[in-house]
């Protein structure tokens, strides 16, 4: 039973990590392409998909610095 | 082996590599505090317990997923990964976040082994031999997880599962020859290289994914293939040392 509990924090923190917000983010942004699929082209899904990640990590490593 | 398999397989040795450092200085503090033989058993049943972890988990991932779902799941878990290392290691390169240190590591482990009460079984001491348990496994099914993911993803289990064996084979080798804990690692580079590799590959994958949720379930492509890996790695590296330049230089100002 302990075993498990350790297991289960431990998935927690290697899946969620730190920051939540960035694993929800990349759930976010994946089941927004998935809901564009069939809306745009598929090379502007891709690097639209990969351009919103970045800024969307960029902000979050921006505010976890910044923050007092 | 073509240039995108070599790179797996660096990243899968890089990132055991990591790991491997880690788990070895618990199981030398263990060792040195509370005798070998505890945890040379605890690391054992770890080893049992991570080989019946990766059937299992290699089986499932590979007999139930189609390859766009595989693509999606693995890719976007690789992300996860990927973004979380780079955010922890753009942190400490800027110095936002306190650097991995293993040799206060082997410090605070060996001070809580010194405490606690020796209870055996079967002449194994049950502290040593549940702390070294505990280690190998945890640092062991992080490598586990990046082998299975690169490995089924690129058609290359077999040589994922080589680079993090050689990877624990050097690892050992080392240890059991300084008998200390491996605090010359350059732990932050490596797994900032690793974070940078886990991201480009899960970009890739987990949106070329996204392709499962359109009729007939099959991934979309990016255009040029692995030249766009090579333009992912390459922005993903630019942005990550523009985060690092930005963040240092407000940290030097809010000093001065």
């Amino acid at each position: 039973m302990r075993l498990l509990r350790v297991l289960g924090a431990f998935f927690y923190d290697l899946i969620v990590g730190d920051d939540w917000r960035i694993t929800a983010y990349v759930v976010v942004v994946l089941a927004l392409a998935a809901l564009l699929l069939g809306a745009i082209a598929h090379t502007a899904l891709l690097v639209g998909g990969a351009v919103v990640l970045m800024v969307g990590f960029a902000a979050a490593v921006v505010r976890d610095g910044t923050k007092p | 082996v073509d240039s995108t398999t070599t790179a797996l397989l660096g990243s899968v040795f890089v990132a055991s590599l990591v790991e491997f450092v880690e788990a070895f200085t618990i199981v030398l503090a263990m060792g040195v505090t509370r005798g070998w033989r505890s945890a040379l058993a605890g690391t054992a049943a770890a080893l049992v317990a991570l080989a019946g972890f990766t059937a299992v988990l290699g089986y499932g991932i590979q007999t139930w997923l189609p390859e766009a779902l595989l693509k999606l799941v693995i890719g976007g878990l690789l992300l996860i990964l990927g973004l979380q290392w780079l955010r922890k290691a753009v942190l400490r390169s800027s110095g936002h976040k306190a650097l991995h240190d293993e040799e206060a590591e082997y410090a605070e482990q060996q001070e809580a082994a010194a405490r606690a009460e020796r209870t055996t079984y079967a002449g194994i001491d049950a502290f040593g031999f549940l702390v070294s348990f505990k280690g190998v496994f945890l640092e062991g099914v992080e490598v586990v997880v990046i082998v299975i993911t690169f490995g089924l993803t690129a058609d290359s289990l077999g040589l994922a599962i080589a680079a993090a064996a050689v990877a624990g084979v050097l690892v050992t080798a080392i240890g059991i020859a300084l008998r200390k804990p491996m605090a010359a690692v350059p732990e932050n580079t490596l797994k900032y290289v690793v974070g940078l590799m886990l991201t480009t590959f899960g970009t890739f994958w987990s949106l070329e994914g996204v392709g499962y949720f359109r009729s007939g379930h099959d991934s979309i492509e990016w255009p040029g293939d692995t030249w766009s890996l090579l333009a992912l790695l390459t922005v993903w590296f630019l942005l990550t040392r523009a985060l690092v330049a930005a963040l240092s230089r407000d940290r030097a100002e809010v000093s001065a």
